[in-house]
């Protein structure tokens, strides 16, 4: 917008330097910053990037293939030819801890990315609707909620695995068991554990957009005529993001926990694709002789979570508008 | 007050309900039955024992049978021991998963507020760092590393705590250390923060200027402050350690009931299944009510409607 000065301040004015451009300030940008300044946050994620970059390149970065062994070489210890040692059947065991973070680092993400949508989707209804519908989808979620997480995903997993296990080509179930081959055994995990995520986002969404729909920009937006569901997307969700990316970021590691040990009873991926916590229950029968067995995978699998937690924090350091 | 406890306690009755609901079909959908063998019994014997345990009527009958009798204190007869009762099982079982989780709250308290304390009164100092240090490792480490690593360490390379099982003082050392650090670490942590938030109130200053040591500043006023927030986390915290009981019985092959609920998920025993989820959904909604009513009576501005 142009403003006319007058005339005897012209040379005033013209004697102020304006930068041309104005520094840019954006939640986003500032909480990166922020992130980067704190130590940990930024070794955090660090690691996390080191592990996917291992999980997506694993077939170029493990020395060895992690289902074929050398039996003359079972129970090896750690030395010059298998870096951690070999397992019972003489698979190394670096190398299938390289292919399990796969295994661990798809679990969490897809558990996240579930959580996150559904979640924030179901909680941002229920909150901007508020009334009846906000009664009803809540008392759903705490029903949900006071269900023993753990037992539930459990049982889950033994029906999915009993059930599914059909062949016969062309049915619905013989089309779920094949998805869940081709993911590696991983599909029935993901529904497992989606199930049961997406409750804590919900409940935090619902109440920040409970909140938020009474905040003037809300009523500016409805006054200017937008219908509900741009609101509820375009002006409320965007302001909900931040603590709910940091809710999820700080539950990768209880989906991790959860994935490794299905596997440490069983009821987690077929063998022979390396699972952490598969690796830690059969390295358990041999701890007296060989604990690196067990101790390795153990050690990736805090590593992992250590890494998602440090993040997590940083995250939540970052994004707190309190802290500036 | 009265109002809210019944309120929350009818409120609970429909919650259980659905979740017998959902575990009953869950445990009904899975194929196979209890009496499935390596080798199949006869066509009579199976019908016989399905008659016998009432599993050849029609799906709601027996859901509200196990109703009927649950009500009046019965959860059915176990499909896998013959000569059990659910009951049984669970009176046999459970006190021993009790008395590991009440020794790893007992642990993660003992350990995790002061800790917590000593962190924020010496904010920034070298003791503030290393123990939120370890309190993060403890958030971090997961059972399942934690166990393994203090089995090798304790048991086998030191000699001097047995490895696993149940029975002594000795042997529950590690089991509950092992599922009581993570608690711990989330009590420091959470204590830590409050702490340093009480503090800065106005009234430990008023404490101060009228001369109150340090000691009973700390004591007497700020700690019974700091620890109104914890005292609500203790609900969620009980969820966490059921869950984190099941592993760690896993782990340290401990008779308790989450270990037995695993099995009998596989043996596809349903009553005993049904029966440890019920208990385990009662357990966390009366520690989820007994936090949320003691919460509202040591804060009193907090009141519930």
């Amino acid at each position: 917008m142009e403003v006319k000065l007058r005339d005897e301040k012209k040379e005033k004015v013209e004697n102020i330097k304006i930068p041309s451009e104005k520094p840019e300030v954006n939640l986003w940008k500032d909480a990166f910053r922020r992130l980067l300044k704190n130590k940990m946050a930024a070794l955090g994620g660090i690691i996390v990037i080191v592990l996917i970059i291992i999980a997506i390149f694993a077939p170029y970065v493990a020395p060895y293939h992690y289902a074929k062994g050398n039996l003359l070489d079972n129970y090896a210890k750690p030395g010059s030819k298998y870096l951690l040692g070999a397992d019972f059947m003489g698979r190394d065991v670096l190398s299938r801890i390289i292919y399990g973070t796969r295994i661990s680092l798809s679990v969490g993400l897809i558990g996240a990315i579930t959580a996150f949508i559904i979640g924030v989707l179901y909680g941002v209804i229920s909150g901007y609707f508020g009334g009846k519908v906000d009664d009803i989808m809540m008392r759903f979620v705490d029903i949900m909620y006071a269900f023993p997480t753990l037992l539930l995903i459990i049982l889950l997993m033994v029906l999915f695995k009993s059930t599914f296990a059909v062949t016969t080509p062309g049915t619905f179930v013989g089309t779920l068991s094949a998805i869940d081959r081709a993911f590696g055994g991983l599909f029935f995990i993901f529904i497992g554990i989606g199930i049961t995520a997406w409750l804590g986002m919900a409940r935090i969404a619902r109440g920040m957009a409970l909140s938020l729909r009474e905040k003037e920009f809300v009523e500016a937006a409805r006054a200017m005529g937008n219908s509900n569901w741009k609101i509820m997307f375009k002006h409320i969700t965007p302001n909900l993001i931040g603590p709910c990316i940091v809710r999820v970021t700080l539950a990768i590691p209880g989906y991790i926990t959860f994935e490794a040990f299905l596997s440490f009873i069983g009821l987690g991926v077929n063998p022979p694709t390396p699972s952490w916590g598969m690796m830690i229950s059969e390295g358990y029968q041999a701890m007296r002789s060989h604990p690196h067995l067990a101790l390795y995978p153990g050690i990736a699998l805090a590593i992992t979570m250590l890494a998602f937690n440090f993040l997590g924090d940083g995250l939540r350091d970052a994004l707190d508008p309190r802290m500036k | 007050m009265i109002n809210y406890i019944i309120r929350r306690v009818l409120w609970s009755i429909p919650v259980l309900l659905v979740i017998s609901l959902i575990t009953f079909s869950l445990g009904h959908a899975i194929p196979g039955g209890p009496f499935d063998r390596e080798k199949p019994l006869p066509a009579e014997i199976i019908a016989n024992l399905e008659a016998y345990y009432g599993l050849d009527d029609p799906l709601w009958k027996q859901y509200t049978d196990y109703l009927w009798n649950a009500l009046h204190g019965d959860f059915g007869p176990s499909y896998s021991s013959r000569s059990r009762t659910v009951n049984d099982i669970i009176g046999a079982h459970f006190p021993v998963s009790a008395r590991l989780g009440v020794l790893a709250l007992i642990i993660a308290m003992v350990v995790g507020i002061p800790l917590g304390m000593v962190s924020a009164l010496k904010q920034n100092s070298f003791t503030d760092y290393s123990c939120m240090f370890f309190a993060l490792l403890g958030v971090s480490v997961p059972a399942m590393t934690l166990g393994p690593l203090l089995i090798w360490v304790f048991a086998l390379k030191l000699n001097i705590l047995p490895v696993a099982r149940w029975g002594t003082w000795q042997q529950a050392i590690l089991p509950a250390f092992t599922l009581g650090i993570g608690s711990a670490a989330i009590l420091a942590r959470l204590t830590r923060a409050s702490m340093l938030q009480v503090i800065r109130e106005d009234y430990i200053r008023t404490a101060r200027s009228k001369g109150v040591s340090e000691k009973n500043v700390t004591v007497h006023h700020a700690l019974k402050n700091a620890l109104i927030p914890v005292v609500t986390v203790l609900g969620p915290l009980f969820a966490m350690l059921v869950t984190g009981s099941l592993i760690v019985e896993q782990i340290f092959a401990i008779p308790g009931c989450g270990k037995y609920f695993i099995t009998s998920v596989t043996n596809r025993d349903y009553p005993v299944v049904l029966g440890i989820m019920l208990l385990y959904a009662i357990i966390i909604i009366i520690a989820n009510l007994v936090v949320d009513v003691t919460y509202s009576w040591i804060d009193p501005r907090i009141r519930y409607t």
